[in-house]
C-alpha cells in the first residue's frame, strides 16, 4: 500500500510520536508517583500489542482471519511455564524453544488451514486453538484447568534481570518496537507485496506465477512465532500460565485490537491494544458491568468506523484543519 | 453392553441438542450469509427465561413454552436492531459485531439475574427413570428430550421442504435478490428465519437447563461444537447438520466414556489416564480437521451455491 505523503508531520505521525514518548517516559512517571499500577497495565498492553501486531500480519495484510491466534500465546507461555516447572529457568533455553514450538505448531496448522477459505478458515483455526486449549486443560501434571504458577522468571545469566519491573517493561517496549519495525519492513518488501496481492486477488497472483500457498504459509508461521514470543513475555509478566490465556474469547480480543486500531497499518495494533485495554480500565472504573458498553461499542466500530483508529487519523488530515488545496492523494486501499 | 447402549442414547440425545443449535446457525448462514457467534447467547437466554418462568408459573411445561416464545421475540428484536445491518458485509465484520453482542448479552444477563447460576428443577413426573430395555433404566427426562428434538427435526423438515414458507427459505438461500425482485418481503423473511433459529437455540438451552446449571457463558462452548457440526455437515445444509450433529454427539459422548479404557489396553495405566481426557476432547476437532482437509466444503454441501 503506497501512501503519497508530502510531509512527515501528519496527525498520525504526531500521535505515534506522542504515544512512543509516553511509553518511554512512563516508568519515570510511576517512579515519581510511586504508583506501580500504570506500569503493570502498560506492560500488559505492550505484550498484547506484540500479539496483535503478529495477528495484523496475517489478518490485516494477508486477509487471513485467524480466530485461534491466542493458541500461540498459550504455547509460548506453556513452554516457559513447563520448563520452569521442570527446573530449567534459563531464558537462553526457554525462549528459543518456545519460538520453535510456536513455529512448528503454526506450520502444521497453517498447512492444513490454508487449504480452506472464508468462514471455513475462521472456523478451522478456531478448532485447532480449541484442541490446544483442551490439551492444556488435561495437563494434570502442570496444573490442568487451574494453571501453573511460575516461581522464577526467565534468567539470562545475570545480563538482564526480568524480575525488575522497569527492566521488564523496557524489554517489552523494545521488542514491540522491533516487531513493528520488522513487520513494516516485511510487508513493504517483495514478500509482503505478494502477501497483499494474494489478499486482493489470489488467482491473479498465481497466474503471474507466484506460489501463493507457500508465501501465505510462511507469513502464517512468522505471525505464529511472533505471537509465541508475546506468550513468553505474558507468562513472565503474570508469573502464571493457564488455559484461560488460550480461551477463544482471547483470540476474539486480539482480532478486536487489530480492527479497532486499523487493519493493515503498522501502528494500528498498538493503537488498538492501548485503546481496548485503557477503555476496559476506564469503563470498569465507571461500572461493574462495563462490557455492556463495550459490546455495542464494538458493533458500532464495525458498522461505522471500519478502518479503526488509524482510519480516523487519516481522515483528520491537515487539509481539513487548514483548508488549502489538497496535495495528499487519498491513501489507496482496497 | 447396557452401558454402551446407555452411552449411545446419551450421545444421540446430545447430538440432537446440537442439531437444534446447528439448524439455526446453518439456516442463518445459508440464507443471510451471516456468521453469528451470538447464537450461543440465545441458547443461554432461553435457559434463563425458562428458569425464571418456572419460578413465576410453577409449571415446567408452561415455563418451557413461554421461554420458547420469549427467545423467539428476543431473536427477532436482535435481527431488527443489529443483525440486519451486518448482511452483505465481510465475515470478519460478522465475527467482530457478534462478538460484541456476546459481551453485551453476558453482561446483560449478569445485570438482570446476577452472577450466580440458576437451576431449573424438574417436575416429579419427569425426574423418574423408565425401563427401556430389560434391566436398563434411562431417565425419563432424557427420553423426553429425544422425543422433542426428533419432533422438532421432523417439523423443520416439513417446514423447509413441504410448505410455502420453506420454499421461500430455500429460494432465499439460492438467490436473495431474485426472491426480493419477485415481490417477496425478504426483510420479513430474514427476521422470521433469524427468530426461528433463535427460538431453536433457546429450546436447546432450556432443555439442557435441568441437566446442567444455568450460568453465564454456558452457550459459548456448545456454540463452538455447533460450528464444528455445520462445518462438517456443510454450511447451509440442514440435512448435513442433522447427520453431522448426531455423529459429533456420539463421538464426543462415547469418546469421553470409553477412550480411557480403550487406551488402557494399549498404553500404561498412567499414560492412558493422562492422554485419555485430552484425546477425547480433541477427537471431534481432529475429525473436523480431517473432513476439511479431505472435503473442504463439508460432507453434504448445500446445493446451488
Amino acid at each position: 500500500m503506497m501512501r503519497h505523503v508530502t510531509s512527515w508531520v501528519t496527525p498520525r505521525s504526531i500521535v505515534i510520536a506522542g504515544l512512543i514518548a509516553i511509553l518511554v517516559l512512563l516508568p519515570a512517571y510511576t517512579r515519581m508517583t510511586g504508583n506501580q499500577f500504570p506500569l503493570t497495565l502498560f506492560t500488559r498492553i505492550l505484550i498484547l500489542a506484540i500479539a496483535a501486531t503478529s495477528l495484523n500480519l496475517i489478518l490485516g495484510y494477508g486477509g487471513m482471519v485467524s480466530f485461534g491466534h491466542a493458541a500461540y500465546l498459550g504455547l509460548g507461555g506453556y513452554a516457559v511455564g513447563i520448563l520452569a516447572h521442570e527446573g530449567m529457568t534459563s531464558g537462553f533455553v526457554q525462549w528459543p524453544l518456545a519460538l520453535v514450538v510456536s513455529a512448528l505448531f503454526s506450520l502444521i496448522v497453517g498447512a492444513l488451514c490454508l487449504r480452506t477459505r472464508g468462514v471455513y478458515f475462521i472456523m478451522i483455526t478456531l478448532a485447532f486453538a480449541q484442541m490446544i486449549y483442551y490439551v492444556a486443560v488435561a495437563l494434570d501434571r502442570y496444573g490442568g484447568d487451574d494453571g501453573l504458577t511460575i516461581y522464577r522468571r526467565s534468567e539470562f545469566a545475570g545480563l538482564i534481570d526480568l524480575g525488575n519491573k522497569t527492566v521488564f517493561y523496557y524489554v517489552c517496549l523494545a521488542l514491540l518496537l522491533a516487531a513493528i519495525y520488522l513487520g513494516a519492513r516485511l510487508v513493504n518488501s517483495r514478500f509482503g507485496m505478494v502477501i497483499q496481492g494474494a489478499r486482493s486477488n489470489e488467482r491473479r497472483m498465481r497466474a503471474i506465477g507466484f506460489p501463493t500457498f507457500r508465501y501465505r504459509l510462511a507469513c502464517f508461521v512468522i505471525a505464529g512465532t511472533l505471537c509465541g514470543l508475546a506468550g513468553v513475555l505474558l507468562a513472565n509478566h503474570t508469573d502464571f500460565i493457564s488455559p484461560a490465556v488460550m480461551h477463544w474469547t482471547r483470540s476474539g480480543d486480539l482480532i478486536v485490537m487489530v480492527v479497532l486500531g486499523g487493519m493493515g497499518s503498522s501502528f494500528g495494533p498498538l493503537f488498538g491494544a492501548v485503546a481496548l485495554l485503557v477503555l476496559e480500565e476506564a469503563l470498569s472504573g465507571i461500572t461493574e458491568y462495563w462490557q455492556i458498553i463495550l459490546g455495542p461499542l464494538l458493533l458500532l466500530v464495525v458498522l461505522f468506523a471500519r478502518r479503526g483508529i488509524d482510519g480516523v487519523l487519516d481522515a483528520v488530515a491537515w487539509t481539513r484543519l487548514f483548508p488549502v488545496k489538497r496535495l495528499e492523494a487519498k491513501a489507496g486501499r482496497g | 453392553m447396557l452401558l454402551i447402549v446407555e452411552q449411545c442414547l446419551n450421545g444421540l440425545q446430545f447430538g440432537l441438542l446440537l442439531f437444534l443449535l446447528a439448524a439455526g446457525l446453518t439456516l442463518v448462514f445459508g440464507i443471510m450469509d451471516l456468521v453469528n457467534l451470538a447464537h450461543g447467547s440465545l441458547y443461554m437466554i432461553g435457559a434463563y427465561f425458562a428458569a425464571s418462568f418456572a419460578v413465576l408459573t410453577g409449571s415446567f411445561v408452561a415455563a418451557a413454552l413461554l421461554a420458547f416464545v420469549a427467545t423467539l421475540l428476543v431473536g427477532m428484536a436482535v435481527e431488527v436492531i443489529a443483525m440486519r445491518r451486518l448482511y452483505g458485509r465481510d465475515h470478519l465484520d460478522h465475527v467482530l459485531g457478534t462478538f460484541g453482542l456476546i459481551l453485551f448479552f453476558n453482561e446483560l444477563v449478569r445485570l438482570i439475574w446476577g452472577p450466580a447460576g440458576l437451576s431449573l428443577p424438574l417436575p416429579a413426573w419427569l425426574s423418574t427413570a423408565t425401563e427401556i430395555l430389560p434391566g436398563l433404566y434411562y431417565p425419563t427426562y432424557r427420553i423426553a428430550i429425544l422425543v422433542v428434538t426428533l419432533a422438532v427435526a421432523l417439523f423443520l423438515y416439513v417446514l423447509v421442504m413441504r410448505t410455502r414458507v420453506g420454499m421461500l427459505i430455500r429460494a432465499g438461500a439460492s438467490n436473495r435478490e431474485m426472491v426480493g425482485a419477485l415481490g417477496i418481503n425478504i426483510k420479513l423473511l430474514n427476521t422470521l428465519v433469524f427468530g426461528l433459529g433463535a427460538a431453536l437455540a433457546g429450546l436447546a438451552g432450556l432443555m439442557q437447563a435441568p441437566i446442567l446449571t444455568v450460568q453465564i457463558g454456558m452457550g459459548e462452548n456448545i456454540l463452538i461444537l455447533a460450528f464444528v457440526v455445520i462445518i462438517i455437515g456443510g454450511i447451509g445444509s440442514i440435512r448435513g447438520a442433522f447427520i453431522a450433529a448426531i455423529v459429533v454427539g456420539l463421538i464426543d459422548t462415547i469418546g469421553r466414556a470409553f477412550l480411557v479404557d480403550l487406551l488402557r489396553a494399549v498404553l500404561s495405566q498412567t499414560a492412558a489416564s493422562t492422554a485419555g481426557p485430552a484425546l477425547s476432547s480433541m477427537l471431534i476437532y481432529l475429525m473436523m480437521a480431517i473432513v476439511l482437509v479431505l472435503r473442504p466444503e463439508g460432507l453434504f454441501p448445500a446445493s446451488g451455491k
